[in-house]
Parts: structure tokens; sequence; C-alpha cells
């Protein structure tokens, strides 16, 4: 197969209300940095790939229509890509195959959510007439299947908070993160309110608004590029329904299969000792330790030991998350492409402060909907 | 037979943040001016463009037009819907402002579709209260009209608020109907997957074998809490005042759990295994709706042991 490799990333400052910029100047913000960081402009430019998402987020059908000009996509193919949260994994795969397929020979991916203009709460709320009136919210879909994963592995209550306490430190390392609290402490987070028990203020990702951009190349580019550039070692995608009889919502079918997917594309034996850094999907700081079991770092009950032993903290046996992640900064669209762009962005030497000394294989995963859609890839320094 | 029906209308207040080109237009249209942009090539785009589509650059040279123009094609509607521009006939045209290289597609209110015709006058006419927003243009008209003096821009408009309001007719399907007709005689049915053997309480196409179900199974009101969550947090659409339990409820002789309320029962005393019965309203206030069943309550049956149903977390 032909190979690909993200020549540039670029994000934005994610904040609760980007009010000073319209969508598209969101997304350009993302873009403008992503070609400069790649060191091309849009003459090299072949084709974008937009991912968002449900329209009903922001009440924009199809924003794609009216965006085309601002994304640069005039006169090329525009694509847009939907799979829930996990979206923005999604569309950077979708450019990747471009690549691959020798369709093309630079991509731009972009993914975006303006959260403030719309209520996701609400969204995800709607009642449809001859539905019982049981509505929980976005934590209350999750809060019972991370009761689940406490109960089957036994983990003490306080690995939510740890992980917590993790990322928003890390995020307060990332310039670019929404929330930064370098002051947070267990206790802190143990004394937030208990809003989806047992999910806590403080293990709960914020509502962001926000975009990512990627420009992915084929071998070529990679070359011609005078900078590091992050090669795409693997991809993979699976999906499975949101519910059916049977459904595993602690370790689901889908991750576990794109994950062993992924690991035996990419020629990887032994996840945990041969990836570096590893930027998952984690929303609610509980899915860090399902997670690492889902995709394969350790076995089943296992995931809270290596949170609890501090060894997914920047300095430790796999940092994961070191940008803060989704619980420091969620524009929803634009979460997956986050993670995917951030384990390029460690590769490629270019993560800043929140940079794993030594990073040459990373994780990029995302997931969307019920736990229905994930997407990952595995991104390295060297082909 | 036909099945169940009925409407669902969903509306939300959606803002619109405008950034630097947009705000500027929205400011000119308060003050009653037009305001085009000029792209690289020369060519005034009305509304104007965030970013030039050949440059990519942003656009930053804004010009006034004129809010008077041409109509360059047009179309009759003889019953307007809901939320256009006028709730009388009105003529839909393209219209490209004196001053601009584009067409503006809006309503002319012209009567009748014999008063239209392509290379017509036609000004704008402003709404009465402006507030720097796309609906500040209220329709056009038949007629010419002229720029008022210059004069300096006002501050840009920051953010404009779009209600949307859109309706749907839900239409049960077969399955549904069914479930539904047994609730409103006090009865819980699933139907039993052909291929998989599972029972799916409300009965569904088969999620996993993509097949139509058969075997209809009346399943009890009673059942285990596999897990659940307390909800502590209030949010937009919610319809009871927290805190309160949601749990899964795994029905004897079912094989997915239903999401419902645990009352009767003080929150911290809800537990995974929870032996639970369904309160039932009053008869008389029965219908075709899930919301017969008020909520779960305990049985004060003896809790289920975890691996009677640990396969359904």
């Amino acid at each position: 197969m032909r190979r690909a490799a993200v020549l540039g990333t670029g994000q934005t400052d994610h904040r609760s209300r980007r009010t000073d910029v319209s969508m598209a100047g969101l997304c350009r913000e993302a873009i403008d940095r992503a070609l400069a960081d790649a060191g091309t402009d849009w003459s090299q430019i072949d084709a974008v790939v937009l991912g968002k998402a449900p329209d009903l987020f922001e009440g924009v059908m199809m924003p794609e229509l009216f965006l085309a000009q601002s994304l640069g996509a005039v006169g090329k193919p525009l694509l847009r890509v939907h799979t829930a949260g996990s979206v923005g994994g999604a569309t950077a795969i979708v450019a990747t195959s471009l690549i691959r397929a020798g369709v093309h020979r630079r991509v731009l991916a972009v993914a975006f959510e303006k959260q403030s203009e719309s209520n996701a709460m609400w969204a995800l709320s709607i009642q449809p007439p001859f539905s019982a009136p049981i509505t929980a919210g976005a934590g209350g879909y999750f809060a019972p299947h991370i009761r689940s994963y406490i109960r089957r592995s036994g983990a003490p209550p306080h690995v939510g908070a740890l992980v917590a306490v993790k990322d928003r430190r890390n995020g307060a390392l990332n310039p670019h993160a929404h929330l930064r609290q370098p002051d947070i402490t267990l206790e802190s987070v143990q004394a937030s309110p208990m809003l989806w028990d047992p999910i806590r203020y403080d293990e709960t990702c914020p509502s962001s608004d926000g975009a990512c951009a990627v420009v992915i190349g084929d071998a070529a580019a990679a070359s011609s590029s005078d900078r590091q550039v992050a090669w795409i070692k693997a991809t993979a995608m699976r999906t499975e329904p949101t519910f059916y009889s049977g459904k595993d919502h602690v370790d689901p079918r889908a991750g576990a299969a794109a994950a062993a997917a992924l690991w035996d594309l990419a020629g990887i034996k032994n996840p945990l000792d041969e990836v570096d850094v590893a930027e998952l999907y984690v929303p609610f700081s509980w899915f860090e330790p399902m997670w690492l079991e889902n995709v394969g770092f350790v076995g089943p009950g296992q995931g809270w030991k290596l949170v609890e032993a501090g060894e997914t903290r920047i300095g430790g046996t796999l940092p994961v998350n070191p940008s803060g992640g989704v619980l420091c900064s969620n524009p929803i669209g634009a979460s997956g492409l986050l993670r995917f762009a951030e384990a390029a962005m460690q590769v490629m030497g270019r993560a800043g402060e929140h940079q794993v000394a030594g990073a040459s294989t990373a994780l990029g995963h995302a997931y969307g909907g019920g736990s229905q859609f994930f997407s990952m890839w595995v991104v390295g320094r060297t082909p | 037979m036909e099945t169940l029906a009925a409407p669902l209308t969903i509306a939300f207040d959606y803002t619109r943040s405008l950034g630097p080109v947009l705000g500027r237009f929205m400011a000119g249209l308060r003050d009653r001016r037009v305001m085009g942009g000029r792209t690289a090539d020369g060519r005034v785009h009305v509304p104007p463009l965030e970013y030039d589509p050949v440059t990519h650059e942003p656009v930053t040279d804004l010009v006034e037009v004129a809010p008077s123009g041409t109509v360059i094609s047009w179309t009759w509607t003889g019953r307007p819907l809901e939320g256009q521009p006028l709730d009388w006939p009105f003529g839909w045209a393209l219209i490209r402002l004196d001053g601009a290289d584009t067409a503006l597609l809006h309503a002319v209110d012209a009567g009748s579709a014999e008063a239209m015709r392509t290379g017509m006058r036609v000004r704008i006419r402003w709404a009465a209260d402006r507030v720097g927003h796309i609906r500040d243009i209220e329709c056009f008209e038949p007629g010419t009209a002229t720029a008022g003096p210059p004069g300096p821009e006002s501050e840009p408009v920051t953010m404009m608020t779009t209600p949307i309001r859109l309706h749907y007719r839900h239409t049960t399907s077969v399955e549904e109907d069914r479930y539904l007709r047994a609730l409103a005689e006090g009865r819980i049915i699933g139907q039993r997957c052909p291929a998989c053997r599972k029972v799916y309480v409300p009965p569904r196409f088969c999620p996993a074998d993509g097949v139509a179900p058969d075997e209809v199974v009346e399943v009890a009101g009673r059942g285990t809490v596999t897990t659940f969550c307390v909800v502590n947090v209030p949010f937009a659409g919610q319809r009871l005042t927290p805190p309160y339990v949601v749990a899964q409820v795994l029905l004897d002789g079912a094989d997915i759990p239903v999401p419902h309320l645990i009352l009767g029962v003080p929150a911290e005393e809800v537990r995974m295994g929870l032996r639970v019965a369904a309160v039932w309203r009053d008869r008389a206030d029965w219908g075709t709706t899930p919301e017969n069943i008020s909520h779960f309550a305990p049985s004060g049956e003896p809790d289920a042991a975890y691996e009677t149903y640990a396969e359904h977390l």
C-alpha cells in the first residue's frame, strides 16, 4: 500500500465561546496554522475533507455548502464525514485513504464544532412521540456503563479523579487547551459536585468552540518536506449497533476489533511496550482505564492499575493525553481529529511543553455515538 | 392497518457569531446600507464572502452598493411556508443590486405573478425595527431607490439569533405499534429474533442480525437493575427535578434492558442487582404510550446474583 504521512497540524485556541469568529473563521484559524506547520500552501492542496458532529448541534444543515470557499475547496473535491463524536478521527482516515489510494498528493482534513452556537445537550435530548420521558443527558448515558466498569474491574473509586487531575494538569501545559488547571488536586476533584453519579463535575469534559486541521501527504510530499513528518503506520475503523442484546458497553466489540486490526497492520506485537504515547478519546475520566483495556494495552480489569500507578502521566510507561485530552477541550466534531493530530505532533517532536521525550510511535483514538463508532491510527517518526 | 403516528416539533434559538465580515454586513443593514465584499478579481459579492474563493485570503474590502437592483430570474410562490419573508403570495427572485456582481435571493412583494418579470427594477423594503440581522431586509418591492448619504460605519454586529422550528410526523413501525397497543392493555410485549433467538423489548428489527422479529413474547412487569446513574444535574429538556435514578432494567424474559426511573427508594439505596417491579399509572390514564408505566420500584425480592445480568452490562 502507498505510504501516507501527516505533514502538518493546526488547531484553534479552544474556548467555551469563540464569539470573535464565525464558523468559517474558526476553521480557518486551524487550517492556516496547519498549512504553515506543513510548510505548504493552498496551491498544493488537492482535496478537502470536512468532519463535524450532527448538524442539529449548530442547526446548520450541511455546513460544507456555505463553508466551501472558506475551506479553500472551490475547484477541488470536498467530502463531508459523519460519525458522531468519532468524526474527527474518521475525517483523518478518509483523507489518509485518498492518499493511500493514489488519488491525491496532499489532502486537507478539517473538523470543527461551535458548541456555543447551540446546545448539544438539548440536541441529544429531543424526545420523539411514544417514548417515555427518561432523559438523563449525555453524562447520564455513559455513567451507568462507568458503574459497570467499576463493578467488573474492582477499581477503587478515586481512579476517575486521578485521571481528571492528570489531564487537567497536562492541559495547563497546552496553550490551546480550553481548561488549564495547574493547581487542581485529587481533593478538589473529589470535592466537586456529583453530576451523574458516579461522574463528578471535574471528571467531565467541557463544552468548547474549536477546530483542528491536518495536512496529509503521500511519500513524495513527505520527502519534499524539510520538517519532520508523522508517518501513518496504520488506520482502523469499526462500527457496531448502539444497542443489541449482549452489547458490552464497557468493552465494546467494535473498539476491540478496530484495535486488534490496527496493531496487526502496524506490526505491533506488544502495544504497551511499543507505543510511546496515546491520545485516547476520554470525555469522562473513567474512560481512560476502560479504553486502555479495550484497545489492548492491558488485559481486562487492569487499566485502573496503570492509572493508579501513575504510569499514564507524562514520564510514565504510557503517557495518555499529554495534551489534556477531551477532558480539557471538547469541540465535539474536532475532538477526534485533535487526538489524531496530537499523536502526530508527539512523533514530529512539535508538542511543545507537553512533549513526551523521545516519542517515536503514537496512538490517536476516537469513539462516537453510544460507543458505536471507533477510529484509530498509529503514527511514527519513521516510515 | 395504519400504525400509530403523532407530530413532533423541535425548535431552538440558535446563535451565530458573525466574525468581522458578516458583522459589518449586518451593522450596515441596521443602518439601511448594503455592504458588498470585493474579492481579488474585482467582483463585488452581496452578501459578502468571508474568504476569497480564488486567493483564499480573508475578504477585507467592503463597499456599499445600492438598495435597489434588477431581477435576474424569478419564480412565484402561491403558498408561502412558515418562516419565509412574507406570509402572502410573492415572487422569489435573484436580485443583482446596483454595484454588485452577484445576485441575492429574496422575496419580491409584487402582488401577482403577472407583475413579475426578468429585468424589473426592485428596491429594498426595510424592516421598521432594525437590529443588525438579515431580517432587517423585510423584502423587495417594485421601484428604485438610491443609497443614503455616506456616513461612518457603525460598530460591527457580533451575534445574531436565528430561531429554527422543524415539524415532523413520527410514524411508528409495525413492531412499535404492536408494543404500544399492548401497553394500552397493561401488557409488556417483546418479540424474538428468529436468528439469535433473543427477545427484544420494545420489539424491533434485530440490530445484530438485521432481520424482522417474529414470535411475540409477553414479558414480566418486573426485573433486575443491571446498572444505573443518579442524575443530580439540571439540563435543557429535562422533565424531572434532580436527583433521580435512571436505571437499566432487565425485565424477566427479555434479553436487553430498558432504561427507566427507579422511585420509591432513596437514591443511595439503589444498587446493581436490585429487583424492581413496574408501577403503572391509574388505568383510566392509560394510552398507547410507555408513560403508562410511571416508574419502577423495589419488588422486595432478594437481589439478583451478578452472574444473572453480567452479560447485559
